[in-house]
């Protein structure tokens, strides 16, 4: 481009020879964005495979030269977090048991929502559905002090049952929101034929509205499993020690300024916490991406 | 199962029974328990917050009235001030930062590249993991004795220096470099998607006036994708205002409290200094920083879509 003479040079070879520069230069810097991109998760990948001296003499950033599992093994069962010594493995499996349950319910809650919000409106739904929408925005630190006291007034702090009921309440809101604004473009029309045929409430939402959900429950999911799993302060709040979610439970070890830096097991860790919502990225990306663009744009 | 004996009951077309106006009920009974739900969790918790941030409250909550001495107290505090000037500084520069490094990959993706999802996915993967993890693997990369001033040390450039998690005035760009790495992904998809809407006829008819690409963008491309650009910020300007863990993960809100956050000063009073009052009060502050955003960019939706409505 800088080039006056190619610029104005008419012969295929010359213009050839700007789209190669250009193409070298666009694929050049993917390719340093790349890296930058990347780094972080090598490094953890190595490390969490590299012996600790060997991390020690050559640093974080380096290619791997010695290979052992023995850092997951220790960061899965036997590392001590919090003067517990069992490894992740607990706060792992509280993850799965707030995530599964907390994302299924809210996403089913979500639906059905979304498809009386959308098909079966009433005076003032529209009003109700707004209201409700303030929950995405709301910031967690508001509502620290009322769960508080509920979940200590019902026995469920320091439980995943009450990181379940935390996670429902505040995912409504985004479920309901995505749901119903799929569900607006199914035509009205099919739905008033099945109420004519006699079908109701539950029959139209079975037969018709869930048959052509499936894209928009994915992206749901995806969105409330990684969401949830990823959560953080209602998990350092509402509980401690063996009962803490994977979030929790990383911090603890990772930001134990007194601990040894053992970087090995801290980097199995950070995977142990990264994982399942990397799998989840890497097989549902589409769905995933669609998910952040339909989040924000609406 | 009511409702099927309900269907049933209309099918043979008796004039409205009981079964029936019970039916048409149905939907808002389903309801219920979510609106409950929400409007429990948005209106009666944040009133809750406001009451406790409006009361002499201390390791438990009081509700003994001391009006907004709490308030008072909150903007006397050095710390707090600290971490609201830290909020201004993050978010410029977090923002500005991720919607150019979103924009400049989103552009570079755009020319009809091979491979493009495989860019896509190593671009935007970072979304994915949790602060705490994106925090813990870069606190590691600033560490000096073992991270990228190491690297660049052992490469033979033995004066560098590139030590920000430890540094009072720099440890706040520590996490601004972060969050970028986590969120331009997120800018790029978006970008991207507005790219991909962009007329082609008037790109084309650009080329044909022979407009360079660079000109294309700006003029042609850019202003067309302005709302993008604004919906990106507004929602940067909200993981902002929220930022938490990524800071505790990467320097604890310090050295000292040089790093101090809005939402690190809300959970330091409530949980570890048993000031409950006033952080509720600095958490209501939050609250209110989100609706300085979120409310001129719903009116803005609205007077656009009331726009588009007439110029149609």
């Amino acid at each position: 481009m800088s080039d006056a003479a190619l610029h104005n040079d008419p012969e295929a070879a010359a213009a050839q020879r700007r789209y190669l520069a250009t193409r070298v230069v666009i694929y050049g810097l993917l390719g340093l964005f790349a890296v930058v991109y990347l780094t972080p998760l090598l490094v953890v990948v190595f490390n969490s495979f590299r012996d600790l001296p060997e991390i020690a003499a050559n640093g974080l950033i380096a290619l791997p030269r010695s290979f052992s599992t023995h850092a997951w093994q220790d960061a899965w069962s036997t590392f001590c977090i919090n003067g517990t010594c069992e490894g992740m493995r607990r706060n792992f499996m509280n993850s799965l048991w707030m995530t599964i349950p907390a994302t299924a319910i809210s996403t089913m809650l979500g639906a059905i929502n979304g498809y009386i919000l959308s098909k079966w409106r009433f005076p003032g739904s529209e009003v109700l559905f707004t209201c409700m929408l303030f929950g995405v925005f709301m910031p967690g630190q508001v509502a620290l002090m009322p769960w508080a006291y509920i979940l200590g007034g019902t026995g469920l702090s320091n439980t995943t049952a009450g990181l379940v009921l935390v996670h429902v309440v505040q995912g409504i809101s985004f479920t309901t929101l995505f749901c119903r604004n799929f569900f607006v473009g199914i035509p009205d029309d099919l739905i008033k034929a099945a109420r004519i045929d006699g079908a109701g409430f539950w029959r139209i939402f079975r037969k018709i509205v869930l048959p052509l959900s499936p894209p928009i429950l994915i992206v749901t999911v995806i969105w409330q499993f990684t969401g949830i799993w990823n959560e953080f302060l209602y998990g350092v709040v509402f509980t401690s020690g063996r009962a803490q979610p994977i979030t929790a439970a990383l911090f603890a070890l990772a930001g134990n300024e007194t601990n040894v830096r053992n970087y090995d097991v801290m980097s199995a860790g950070v995977l142990i916490a990264a994982l399942p919502p990397l799998l989840i990225y890497f097989f549902g990306g589409k769905y995933f991406v669609r998910g952040l663009t339909q989040g924000a744009v609406k | 199962m009511t409702t099927l004996t309900a269907t049933t009951t209309a099918f043979t077309q008796r004039p409205a029974g009981l079964r029936d106006r019970l039916a048409g009920w149905v939907p808002f009974a389903v309801l219920l328990p979510s609106l409950v739900a929400s409007f429990i969790y948005v209106f009666v918790f944040t009133a809750w917050t406001l009451y406790i941030s409006l009361s002499d409250s201390t390791l438990l909550p009081t509700y003994g009235w001391v009006g907004l001495d709490n308030y008072v107290d909150l903007w006397a505090s050095k710390r707090w001030n600290v971490a609201y000037l830290n909020l201004f500084l993050f978010s410029g520069f977090y923002v500005l930062g991720s919607i150019a490094v979103g924009l400049i990959l989103a552009i570079l993706i755009d020319q009809r590249i091979r491979g493009e999802a495989a860019w896509r996915t190593i671009f935007l993967y970072p979304l994915a993991v949790s602060f705490i993890v994106t925090g813990t693997v870069w606190s590691w990369l600033y560490s000096p004795n073992a991270g990228i001033e190491f690297l660049v040390r052992r490469l033979g450039f033995e004066n560098f220096e590139f030590a920000l998690t430890s540094s009072r005035d720099y440890a706040i760009y520590s996490i601004v470099l972060t969050g970028i790495w986590q969120s331009s992904g997120f800018a790029m998809a978006l970008f991207l998607a507005g790219l991909r809407s962009v007329d082609q006829d008037l790109i084309k008819a650009a080329q044909i006036d022979g407009a360079s690409p660079f000109r294309i963008y700006r003029r042609v491309v850019l202003p067309t994708i302005a709302p993008i650009f604004i919906a990106v910020a507004v929602v940067m300007l909200q993981f902002a205002i929220k930022t938490f863990d990524l800071v505790l993960a990467l320097t604890k809100g310090g050295p000292g409290i040089s790093t101090t956050f809005p939402a690190i000063y809300v959970y330091d009073l409530m949980f570890q200094r048993g000031q409950i009052g006033q952080g509720a009060a600095a958490a209501i502050m939050m609250l209110l920083a989100l609706a300085v955003v979120l409310v001129p960019y719903s009116l803005y939706l609205v007077w656009r879509r009331r726009r588009e409505a007439t110029d149609v």
